[in-house]
């Protein structure tokens, strides 16, 4: 018996990335690490080696003996083995004779690895309309048109040389959305936290550029905690962009990462993120990136808008909801969300939407794309509080599924204390239909292209909540995962 | 059988250069059921064939193995396209080769936008003949072409392909399609089901003007009514999953007038 086609890659292995993961190198420079372990000696030390205020040790003490007192969540749909928190080095940073001045004291090994990466640091190289910071394994190496963005009184630097610049901002924001003990993750982060990004956009201000953190894990064995503050002053606006990658090890690597966003009133942050963690071996699942952030926005301001969209394609395990809490009336949320899950990648990610001043209004747009063994959670809370009169939600949850042997699931929680709030709940799961493939094919599309484009088509409406040059950066993303396994 | 010497007749008198599309004994299926019970047909170049039929007499599935649907399977017999193999050809490579199937329900891809699934499948088709391949300003130009020649508003260029299009519209579309691609062999199948007068005849429009004397067409049709549109050269009848009668358009009328029941296989 003849069929009727030729042999062709299931979809699942079109999806396969076997190699696609370009980012898996390492660089080999002089490395300060810490000793494993943790206790608060650490936590001073690391205190002291950033040359901190004693508020920030003050803060980093009281996460520290909260977090004693915590334990890891055991809700989320994930597994693995428990982790050794004294297994871990609290502190990595590339080797610097001296506090850097400018870029042509960054080891040229890192502005290497960057441009490898393919975020050039150099000046004539640089991108033009967004500026960078530089995260290496736990500090930030390089940021970029600092100079211009101070010309409009923007700040944006490593968050290290916040405390040191500007302590009253960051003492006066620093844990008023995630609070010190909030959860496991978070009051472990705001315990040995070592840099990340500070932004400060002043009062009726539109940030001319992008701002972007890149961060990028090296070392082995040291856990990745960076902290992000950004802060909208009254009717200002900011585009705010994150990009992650990480070597191939063998090991697990945590990062636990707390980000939190404040607008004023009237101002709005567009948050975007495209995680492309080491995701583990294939095959063997073995190796790869721990993600269990804490991301958080406070609507403080009336009419003030903060946006969260995030394109997840790596990580052996995500745990992460990225959330807005809108206090200020007629606020508003949104949360745009693709998580694409293969080989043995598990995650669990979705937002909570807590409306408390009047008229304020939350989406969620999420679309998991779940292949090969991996296991795709959406969980979301909206809640409305009894002070949010006419408060409205939209969801909407789309899980694809590629394969048969991975599973989608779904976990939206509802709480309204308000009669008057309106809630609308949409959720759909589905197989990629060979229809659709068959439909494309027969016009001439090549199977590849058919899946990236039925692929892109799904996930089209958070792309198209990203800036350009990222939204094409994510397409591309996906496109490779899917190209370098037919090949 | 009667089928078998016209067209054979046809073929010598055309001579063999424009025998275009050659089908031997196929028999093809789906899930292992036998539904195509060993079909010949010979289609040259500039020639129209209609196959006519009651429902389940094979006519989607001879439809859907000539384009390679991957549920459809060939289970004995062999099709020559342009001197090809047909069978041992992907989906796409038969597109590229110049064979196109009009759905009866065109497929909706949410979120792919119809002119750049439009310009993406033009360009596979120029990269195959080794030729430029079209940005989307210079395409756009191809496309407001098309689009008028099938009587297709232009808001149709930006909205998602098919969803949510009327069934005239993704029928209209299915046209534009082929406009686009100029297929050397179009297989419209079913494409005037659905359809109101007023879009049968727009659709019929379309079609007239894309054929010429270098493609062939194959209507699948269960009523003769989009035969007084587009005239066909030659008629087949199919039946439980064989060709049992052949002739020219007469034959269209004979089945609208006497409906398919005094046509049944030849016992084997």
């Amino acid at each position: 018996m003849k069929t009727n086609t030729v042999p062709k890659p299931s979809v699942s292995e079109v999806l396969e990335n076997k190699d696609d993961y370009k980012y898996g190198f390492t660089t080999d420079i002089e490395s300060d690490v810490f000793l494993k372990g943790l206790d608060e000696n650490v936590i001073r030390a690391i205190s002291q080696k950033k040359n901190e205020p004693p508020f920030m040790l003050e803060f980093r003490l009281k996460a520290y003996r909260k977090w004693l007192t915590m334990k890891e969540p055991a809700w989320p749909n994930v597994k693995y083995p428990p982790i050794d928190y004294q297994n871990i080095s609290y502190y990595a940073a590339p080797k610097a004779r001296k506090k850097l001045e400018s870029l042509d004291e960054v080891d040229p090994e890192i502005l290497k690895t960057f441009e490898k990466l393919g975020i050039p640091l150099e000046e004539q190289k640089r991108l033009s309309n967004v500026a960078v910071d530089a995260v290496f394994d736990s500090v930030s190496v390089a940021t970029t048109h600092k100079k211009k963005l101070m010309e409009h009184g923007i700040i944006f630097c490593p968050i290290s040389e916040a405390v040191q610049e500007y302590p009253e901002l960051v003492e006066e924001y620093l844990g008023t959305v995630v609070p010190v003990g909030d959860n496991f993750f978070a009051a472990l982060n705001s315990a040995v936290f070592t840099d990340g990004s500070f932004v400060y956009i002043p009062p009726d201000t539109v940030s001319p550029m992008e701002l972007s953190t890149y961060f990028r894990i090296n070392t082995e064995e040291t856990g990745q905690f960076e902290r992000t503050l950004i802060i909208c002053a009254e009717n200002s606006y900011v585009s705010y962009l994150e990009g992650c990658t990480a070597p191939r090890f063998d090991t697990n690597q945590l990062h636990a990462a707390v980000v939190e966003l404040v607008t004023l009133d009237n101002a709005e942050i567009k948050y975007s993120t495209v995680q492309n963690w080491y995701a583990g071996d294939k095959e063997t699942g073995k190796g790869g990136i721990y993600n269990f952030v804490t991301k958080r926005g406070k609507c403080l301001g009336k009419d003030s808008k903060i946006s969260w969209t995030q394109v997840e394609t790596g990580s052996a395990i995500t745990w992460k909801y990225p959330s807005c809490i809108l206090m200020g009336d007629n606020s508003s949320g949104e949360f745009y969300s693709v998580a694409l899950t293969n080989g043995h990648m598990q995650a669990d990610t979705g937002t909570k939407m807590i409306h408390i001043g009047r008229n304020t209004r939350s989406s969620i747009i999420s679309k998991g794309i779940s292949a090969d063994y991996s296991s795709n959670s959406y969980r979301g809370l909206v809640k409305v509080n009894k002070s949010a009169a006419n408060a409205r939600n939209y969801t909407q949850c789309d899980s694809m599924l590629v394969g048969e042997k991975c599973s989608a699931h779904t976990f939206p929680y509802i709480e309204s204390a308000n009669s008057t709030a309106q809630l609308e709940h949409e959720a759909s799961t589905s197989k990629i239909s060979e229809e659709q493939l068959f439909y494309l094919e027969s016009r001439g599309i090549s199977r590849e292209n058919a899946i990236t484009a039925v692929i892109n088509g799904f996930c089209k409406e958070v792309f198209k909540q990203l800036p350009m040059e990222f939204a094409v950066e994510a397409q591309k993303l996906l496109a490779l995962k899917l190209e370098d396994s037919v090949g | 059988m009667e089928n078998f010497i016209l067209s054979g007749a046809l073929n010598q008198i055309n001579g063999r250069k424009d025998s275009m599309l050659e089908i031997k004994d196929l028999h093809a299926g789906f899930e292992g059921t036998e539904i195509v019970k060993g079909i010949s047909l010979t289609v040259n170049k500039g020639e129209i064939h209609a196959i006519m039929g009651p429902n389940g007499s094979g006519k989607s599935t001879l439809s859907k193995i000539l384009a390679g649907h991957p549920a459809y399977e060939a289970m004995g017999g062999t099709v020559t396209f342009m001197g090809k193999d047909l069978l041992e050809l992907s989906p796409d490579q038969r597109a590229l080769e110049g064979i196109f199937l009009g759905f009866q329900y065109p497929v909706e891809v949410p979120g792919v936008n119809n002119a750049e699934f439009l310009r993406m499948a033009y360009n596979a088709k120029m990269a195959r003949q080794g030729k430029e391949e079209l940005d989307p300003l210079d395409f756009d130009d191809i496309l407001d072409e098309k689009m008028k020649l099938v009587g297709m508003d232009s808001k149709y260029k930006d909205r998602s392909l098919n969803e949510g299009f009327s069934g005239g519209e993704k029928k209209k579309n299915e046209i534009l399609q082929m406009a686009v691609l100029q297929p050397k062999l179009a297989i419209l199948d079913e494409t005037d089901s659905g359809l109101d007068i007023d879009a049968l005849r727009v659709v019929a429009n379309g079609v007239n003007k894309l054929i010429n004397q270098d493609n062939a067409i194959i209507l699948i049709t269960h009523y003769q009514r989009l035969l007084e549109y587009v005239k066909p050269h030659y008629v087949h009848v199919l039946s439980k999953g064989e060709i049992v009668k052949s002739g020219d358009k007469s034959l269209a009328l004979d089945l609208e007038a006497q409906g398919y029941d005094w046509l049944t296989p030849v016992p084997k």
